[in-house]
């Protein structure tokens, strides 16, 4: 297969543009309770039911770590080949808002819990690799609602606390493609992990994204600015989109980029700005004197290095060896965690290059036209394993397997009791198909004479005859060898 | 109700009971010779004539009574403070009553839950008698901060008790309470303590957990008793004290029985007398209290050695970077968003600027400024971070000498209380207050202060015994040595009744 090229510029008046982009990824950690509180962290409760005192800084209300989201996290960053820092510390950033109960959120400024760390992306033009600068943790504000009511915010703290990483990769991605793979990877990696449920509808994945733009060849970085807060790859990639224009525009009128916060509008689909660097907030981080430095003992690290499961780049790897499937189809299937087990799950009973095959095509087809997740398929693993192994032992044929498969979706039966059902298995019994086989020849002599003086092309004619006459069910190849004998 | 037989005795005059030593009265009430409920009305009496001394923000005497009563209808003796009433600093969260920290922004704050420190006496069959009045959230070295008023010293009407436990000082050796706990973050029990002649110990940092208590600054802050004498104060931070993993800078030590290994034998144990807290302009009585302070360690068989802490005059400058840096981040929770006072305002920032104009004072807007002044970038490293440094550098110090003696003697207090308005125009004269007591919060370590003499106008004068990091008992016992020696006695009459 010939690589496609990397071809993602933003071709200017006087020349080609290359956009540098780097992620800053806020991860929701999988946990039953927050960061420093025991409150409960279920999305979707009624607003204000799920905050302890702690969560909504009341006096004299201290923090304590929730060893949980601390393994959840090195499990992250084992799961981006980073290190993990045995010492790291939490700090306090300092603002004012309403949605932040303590004036200050809890993070890790100058020692994370992890440092560096890698991304490897798939592209259709090569493997690339995303370095991951840091991996930090921190809580999550509260949430204000202004529309309710027109002179009065509310304020809902059931996400006050919550735990995030967030995970800052380095100014390594291109385009908004990129962008897009390394997302969905980062997001399969803690799937894989069960670090976060990577829930974009929730928010329980999200992002800050920073674009800047060079003239292709140049090796300095250009001036940066900081689209905050994005909650879709659609939107990541559209705002990148948006920006690196508007970058290129003020650049090629001779102006200069100011460094600042912007926020992507998406009904307008612009990005617009939020506030300049000098009135960028002074956070006034320090180390939150009601925390101890964090202490982690290797044996721990080892301990969860040890627990990790098989990670999708791994997967990969094991499917493409072991299972014969080109990179192609083993990186579709590793794409997500459920796809990968589904197809596991399938494989347990049935062939797996079928597998491969019925999921990526059949499946997916079904799946996107009904805008399902492979969670939420209306066919079972099994069902479908069940299916594709009916087809190898020749009880049913390819074209009855797709009829039986659109049964399936209706009601997720065994495929083996709707053949039954409907008395689809295939004729396999020689003696019955010969008959089947004489009875078309003899209603087309004709056509038999023609084809014995040479207009072979008539075969699959014969083929379709025996078909129609057994209503599909005829095994296509005994028929094959049938007809071929009887016309010689 | 029949009274008992001493507290018949004791009728002619009330206040007898309340003379008592918290001790005595857990003893008396265990060997019936008088009842809760006589010590509770008692001190409810004499609470109730301290208007003038103005030391409650709240009162909680029905609730106290009701408790003294089910008390005496139970006869539960087995805890450490059984049937004691006992007012507290304003500044612990106590459930269901009003806890203000001493400022207008928390004045119509009802906690809903009980700090560990409150909790753990009332575990010990101890009950709330009031909230005394403090700074503001913490912060003063005279009480004029509260938004409550200031308070007054039993010593005279015009003179401060200290701060900011100065309405835990005052109640206490005005015996409006048997003992009290206060808390100390550079000196808010012991300096109060000394200007009051009562006994003030600022446990290890992690020994009592912080819990539940309004913070001024986390790294330094700490709850402990204050109390009429060395014995009292061995019982109380026994009650009090003890692992709370809801704290994470609580440590994990057992805590000693003080009480029983309370002992005045000190004899052989090495104190050391830094040379760096001899300051200029010193009155000369601190300094003879301080020798006389010396030779009763002597006389108790204590071995005194001359030592240097060499970064002790760096303290104090570092402690007004580390505190209110802390403080301004501490005190951003207090925004009218959701409890205590809120003022209107047109927008959010605006509702922000007048809730904390209107309900911070002057002394706690200070800190705030300057605390956010010396975490802004820029002023950062040159501030907090060279500040958190000279705070190792002393701790080290301390360390060091630590390896040759058991304990440090200082002067408690620069001077004996001293006038209410005369320094609250010169924040920095004030703060010079703080001068030997802030080195021992920056490290850590226990202190205690024991009242030792007077002054020349009589006015009481404590020494400090500073010691290693969890061995509260060695400063306690020899807080002991000098309180026999010194035979410190109250000499002022009841003039606020």
């Amino acid at each position: 297969m010939a690589e496609k090229k990397f071809d993602y510029f933003i071709n200017g008046e006087n020349g080609k543009w290359e956009v540098i982009i780097g992620l800053e990824v806020h991860a929701q950690v999988l946990s039953k309770s927050k960061l420093f509180s025991s409150s409960s962290t279920k999305f979707g409760a009624e607003p204000n039911t799920q905050v302890s005192l702690v969560d909504s800084a009341f006096p004299g209300m201290l923090p304590v770590i929730n060893q949980f989201c601390i393994e959840q996290s090195i499990k992250t960053g084992l799961g981006l080949k980073a290190i993990i820092n045995l010492n790291s510390v939490f700090d306090r950033k300092n603002y004012f808002y309403a949605d932040l109960p303590q004036g200050y959120q809890i993070s890790q400024y100058k020692k994370p819990l992890v440092g560096e760390g890698e991304v490897i992306l798939d592209m259709p033009y090569g493997t690339k690799k995303v370095g991951i600068e840091r991996l930090h943790l921190e809580q999550d504000a509260g949430k204000s609602i202004h529309d309710i009511d027109p002179d009065n915010s509310f304020v809902d703290l059931n996400r006050s606390g919550v735990a995030l990483m967030e995970i800052v990769s380095k100014p390594d991605l291109r385009s908004p493609e990129e962008v897009n793979f390394y997302v969905k990877k980062l997001r399969s990696i803690m799937r894989y992990l069960g670090t976060c449920d990577g829930n974009m509808q929730e928010g329980s994945l999200r992002a800050d994204v920073n674009v800047s733009v060079r003239k292709v060849g140049d090796s300095q970085y250009g001036t940066r600015c900081e689209i905050k807060n994005v909650n879709s790859i659609k939107f990541m990639q559209m705002a990148i989109e948006h920006e690196a224009k508007r970058q290129v525009e003020i650049l090629e009128s001779g102006k200069k980029i100011d460094q600042e916060t912007r926020l992507f509008d998406v009904k307008k689909n612009t990005t617009r700005s939020m506030r300049s660097k000098e009135e960028a907030h002074d956070y006034r981080y320090f180390p939150d004197p009601d925390l101890l430095p964090l202490k982690l003992n290797k044996g721990l690290i080892d301990k969860l290095k040890k627990e990790l499961p098989e990670l999708p780049d791994q997967k990969k790897d094991r499917f493409i060896k072991d299972h014969n499937l080109s990179p192609y189809e083993a990186n579709i299937l590793v794409s997500e965690k459920e796809i990968s087990d589904y197809y596991e799950e399938m494989i347990k009973e049935c062939d797996k290059k079928l597998a491969t095959n019925w999921i990526t095509v059949e499946l997916f087809a079904v799946l996107n036209k009904n805008n399902l997740s492979i969670s939420q398929s209306p066919i079972s693993a099994k069902n479908l394993s069940s299916l594709v192994k009916m087809i190898t032992l020749g009880k049913i044929s390819g074209k009855i397997a797709k009829d039986v498969f659109e049964k399936m979706q209706v009601s997720d039966k065994d495929p083996k009791q709707i053949v039954e059902e409907e008395g689809l298995v295939q004729q396999s019994d020689p003696k019955e198909l010969e008959k089947i086989v004489l009875e078309v020849l003899s209603k087309n002599q004709d056509k038999v004479i023609q084809y014995q003086s040479g207009k072979v092309k008539l075969f699959g004619y014969f083929v379709g005859e025996v078909m129609k006459v057994s209503k599909g069910k005829a095994n296509p190849n005994l028929v094959n060898d049938i007809l071929k004998i009887k016309l010689k | 109700m029949k009274n008992s037989l001493l507290y018949q005795r004791l009728l002619n005059n009330m206040s007898n009971i309340s003379e008592l030593f918290l001790t005595k009265i857990v003893n008396g009430i265990k060997k019936r010779d008088f009842t809760s409920e006589e010590v509770t009305k008692t001190f409810i009496n004499n609470s109730q004539n301290s208007k003038k001394l103005n030391v409650y923000i709240s009162e909680c005497f029905d609730d106290a009574l009701k408790s003294a009563k089910s008390f005496d209808k139970k006869k539960d003796y087995n805890g450490l403070l059984s049937g004691v009433p006992i007012a507290v600093k304003d500044l612990f969260c106590t459930k269901n009553v009003k806890t203000t920290a001493g400022s207008k922004i928390l004045h119509n704050f009802i906690p809903t839950y009980e700090s560990t420190v409150t909790s753990n006496l009332w575990s010990k069959g101890a009950f709330l008698l009031g909230k005394l009045n403090c700074d503001e959230f913490a912060m003063g070295s005279s009480n004029e901060t509260s938004f409550f008023g200031n308070v007054v010293n039993p010593y005279g009407k015009q003179l401060v008790p200290g701060g900011s436990s100065g309405g835990s000082a005052s109640a206490l050796a005005a015996e409006l309470t048997p003992a009290t706990i206060g808390t100390d973050t550079g000196g808010s029990i012991r300096q109060p303590a000394s200007f009051t002649g009562t006994v003030g110990l600022k446990p290890t940092y992690g020994r009592c957990s912080r819990w539940g208590i309004v913070a001024f600054a986390s790294s330094l802050d700490q709850a402990g008793p204050m109390t009429k004498n060395v014995e009292d104060c061995a019982l109380l931070l026994q009650a009090m004290s003890g692992y709370d993993p809801k704290d994470s800078t609580s440590v994990d030590v057992k805590v000693d029985n003080y009480t029983s290994k309370l002992t005045e034998n000190v004899k052989g144990l090495k104190i050391g007398i830094p040379k760096e807290y001899i300051v200029d302009n010193m009155p000369a009585e601190i300094d003879n209290l301080w020798k006389q302070g010396i030779d009763y360690l002597k006389d108790a068989g204590a071995i005194i050695k001359n030592i240097s802490l060499p970064h002790t005059m760096y303290a104090l400058p570092a402690y007004y970077i580390v505190a209110p840096a802390e403080a301004s981040s501490n005190l951003a929770r207090y925004d009218g968003v959701k409890y205590g006072h809120r003022a209107k305002g047109k927008n959010l920032i605006e509702m922000y600027e007048n809730t904390r104009s209107e309900g911070f004072g002057d002394e706690v807007k200070r800190r705030i400024l300057i605390g956010t002044y010396v975490l802004s970038s820029g002023y950062y490293d040159a501030y907090y971070l060279k500040a958190q440094k000279v705070r190792q550098l002393i701790k080290n110090d301390f360390d060091k000498v630590f390896s040759d003696v058991d304990a440090i003697l200082t002067p408690s207090t620069p001077s004996s209380a001293f006038k209410i308005g005369d320094k609250t125009d010169d924040p920095v004269s004030m703060y010079l207050n703080d001068i030997f007591t802030v080195p021992v919060n920056l490290s850590g370590l226990p202190a205690i202060s024991v009242p030792a003499g007077y002054d020349e106008n009589n006015l009481p004068l404590g020494l400090q015994i500073i010691g290693k990091a969890f061995d509260e008992q060695t400063i306690l016992n020899l807080s002991l040595a000098i309180e026999k020696r010194a035979n410190f006695k109250k000499n002022f009459k009841v003039w606020w009744s």
